[in-house]
């Protein structure tokens, strides 16, 4: 396990507050992500779960709270202070957020074009070429309109675009919301087999609790304005927050882990 | 941070090797692959041990090089074998963009399928056209299931709200028309004429005719985006599954307020546009408003306020079906919901002007002149 006292957090979040008019989303909000995990931040409807990945990211400014991503200040600063910082990130909206006159490979090629103008047509061609595949597409998507991609390809195109950088640190905003459960455990393969292989740290927003079981380090859990407790799903059953018990305990909670169990035994993994 | 990629050319027991230092990531190579294409002839090995970081780009730039010289790759640590590994296996041609048709070929194909496109808008039109006359029917067989307040409150958006922009864009084109008829007929010295032309083209024409291109853009697309918008997100399905027709709940109600509001806003439109010309007279020639009001009861025939009446409902059905065809087209795509409105406005206008000008030679041989 990766000692988390020696590194500083990757994401940093303190005293976070955010607001819509006299709605109050988060306050005094605090979380850190570290290097390497897949944190998993659940919360129920309304929690203002997509609300705290758009402040990380800048989209969104907050009422009050600071925000460091790699040590680097994220509130107040224009998009050309913190370009070094968002080089190392990507980020996959729920829809994918494809550019819609663009093929996919031209998508995939748009960051590269914005941060690296200098490379050479014919590498950033090569380089969309194996991220859509590495992502799990048919090359024969690649030249193909987002408009002609059913749901899964259309996510698979928008993480094959958040990880043209080879960005360290990677936002996936409800990944596997809308997939079948085939398309989302290949969904979930993919992003360990990415996190591995990469090196990457994932900032995972769901609400499928079989992801949570098959690939979260550390599950965050968003209610009553904060997140009211960090840690493994085991370290989360231990707590005595109603929300929690239900989430994690339901029918729904229950049938996720056995499945996992089940996985666990047959892969022999421990 | 590591320094930038780098690589030096060695011999070792008589074959050439290439040494890559430094961080082989996308923020460090640089010019990297530009001088590797500089490197000729064959290598017998690449050599990573000393590079320090390695990503996707830096592993699918060395695997190329090796795979064009024939080279080993020798020194890889841990962390790059498995990235070489896995662009490896996503080393497949990916096309960036779908293959370009000859531009001859592609010109035919497109006309052949705008002309088709066009076909069977028109036909759809009319098979739209009549589905809502027989939703109409139905209404009228049992008239408990119309809506009246669903028809009260587009009269409301359609109508009343209409009320303010349509009296202004009248009266500044009743005063343009005044002011451009007394120039030109001045140099005949029958300015009094003019008189004639505001009277009789706004009645016969540009009252109703402006109000309808109003209509079309401030209406005929509000159908277009509110029933694109209610397809998208199953809306209209959703009752259609209840029971409830959506010719009778969504268009009728919307297509009967375009046809009752148009005359009445055609006549609003004239009407103030003849007042405008009649401020423009009264304080440029200094002719009063009664003098100016009983030459216009002279000359213009009562027939011309017809012409203008009988017009409007028909532009009217033409704005309200064409505004909620188009919406009913949309399938499942938000950009369609633009492209559909925006169609509904053009072929509004269009088939408005169309319509228009057999009015024109029909009123002219029944001798409405």
């Amino acid at each position: 396990m990766i000692d988390f006292d020696k590194e500083p957090p990757i994401i940093r979040v303190r005293g976070l507050g955010n607001s819509f008019g006299e709605q109050v989303v988060h306050e005094d909000l605090d979380l850190d992500v570290h290097r390497g995990e897949i944190i998993g931040v659940v919360g129920g409807s309304g929690t203002g779960k997509s609300v705290l990945m758009r402040s990380i990211i800048g989209l969104q400014t907050p009422d009050a709270g600071e925000i460091e991503v790699f040590g680097e200040p994220i509130l107040g600063r224009d998009l050309d202070e913190t370009v070094n910082v968002r080089k190392q990130w990507g980020v996959l909206f729920q829809g994918g957020a494809l550019f819609s006159t663009l093929t996919v490979a031209e998508n995939v090629q748009v960051p590269l074009k914005e941060f690296y103008p200098d490379l050479s047509p014919e590498l950033m061609n090569e380089i969309a070429a194996y991220k859509v595949v590495m992502t799990g597409l048919p090359p024969e998507a690649g030249p193909k309109y987002p408009a002609e991609l059913s749901g899964g390809m259309k996510k698979r195109a928008g993480l094959a675009r958040a990880l043209a950088l080879d960005p360290q640190l990677l936002f996936l905003d409800e990944p596997t919301a809308g997939l079948d459960p085939i398309g989302a455990q290949r969904f979930d393969e993919l992003t360990r087999s990415l996190r591995d292989t990469l090196g990457l740290t994932v900032f995972l927003i769901t609400h499928d609790l079989d992801t949570l079981y098959a690939i979260c380090d550390r599950v965050a859990v968003l209610a009553d304005r904060k997140v009211i407790a960090v840690g493994t799903i085991d370290e989360l059953l231990a707590l005595d927050h109603p929300w929690i018990q239900e989430y994690f305990k339901g029918p729904r909670g229950r049938m996720a882990a056995i499945a996992e169990d089940r996985r666990q035994e047959t892969e022999g993994v421990h | 941070m590591a320094g930038s990629a780098d690589f030096v050319e060695e011999q070792d027991a008589g074959a050439r090797v290439i040494r890559f230092s430094g961080a082989l990531t996308l923020a460090q190579v640089q010019d990297l692959p530009r001088r590797l294409a500089g490197v000729g002839g064959a290598v017998a090995a690449i050599d990573l041990s000393d590079t320090d970081r390695i990503d996707t780009i830096g592993a699918w730039i060395v695997r190329r090089f090796a795979r064009e010289h024939g080279a080993e790759i020798r020194g890889a640590s841990e962390d790059a074998r498995r990235l070489l590994e896995e662009v490896d296996r996503a080393d497949q041609p990916v096309k960036v963009r779908p293959d370009q048709r000859p531009p001859f070929t592609r010109v035919l194909d497109e006309i052949g399928a705008a002309t088709a496109q066009a076909g069977r808008t028109l036909l759809g039109l009319l098979a739209f056209f009549g589905a809502m006359l027989v939703a109409l029917g139905a209404v009228i067989r049992h008239p408990r299931r119309f809506r009246w307040t669903a028809l009260v409150q587009r009269l409301e958006v359609v109508g009343v709200s209409a009320l303010g922009i349509i009296g202004l864009m009248s009266f500044l084109i009743g005063i343009v028309i005044a002011q451009q008829g007394a120039v030109q007929l001045q140099q005949f010295g029958a300015e009094f004429l003019t008189i004639n032309l505001i009277g009789r083209i706004t009645l016969r024409e540009l009252g109703v005719l402006m109000t309808a291109i109003m209509i079309a853009g401030r209406s005929g697309s509000a159908f277009a985006a509110q029933l694109g918008t209610m397809k998208i997100t199953e809306e209209v399905d959703a009752m259609r599954t209840i029971g409830v027709s959506p010719m009778e709940a969504l268009v009728l109600p919307r297509v009967l307020s375009t046809v009752i509001m148009m005359p009445l806003l055609g006549f609003y439109s004239s009407l103030i546009a003849i007042i405008g010309g009649g401020i423009l007279w009264w304080i440029t020639l200094d002719i009063p408003p009664v003098s100016f009001v009983q030459r216009l009861r002279e000359v213009v025939p009562i027939t011309d306020l017809y012409v203008g009446l009988i017009k409007a409902p028909v532009f009217g059905l033409i704005i309200g079906l064409t505004g909620c065809f188009q919406g009913m087209q949309v399938e499942s795509d938000a950009e369609q919901v633009g492209l559909r409105t925006t169609a509904a406005v053009v072929q509004a206008i269009f088939l408005v002007i169309v319509i228009d000008a057999f009015f024109a030679v029909f009123f002219e041989r029944i001798g409405w002149i």
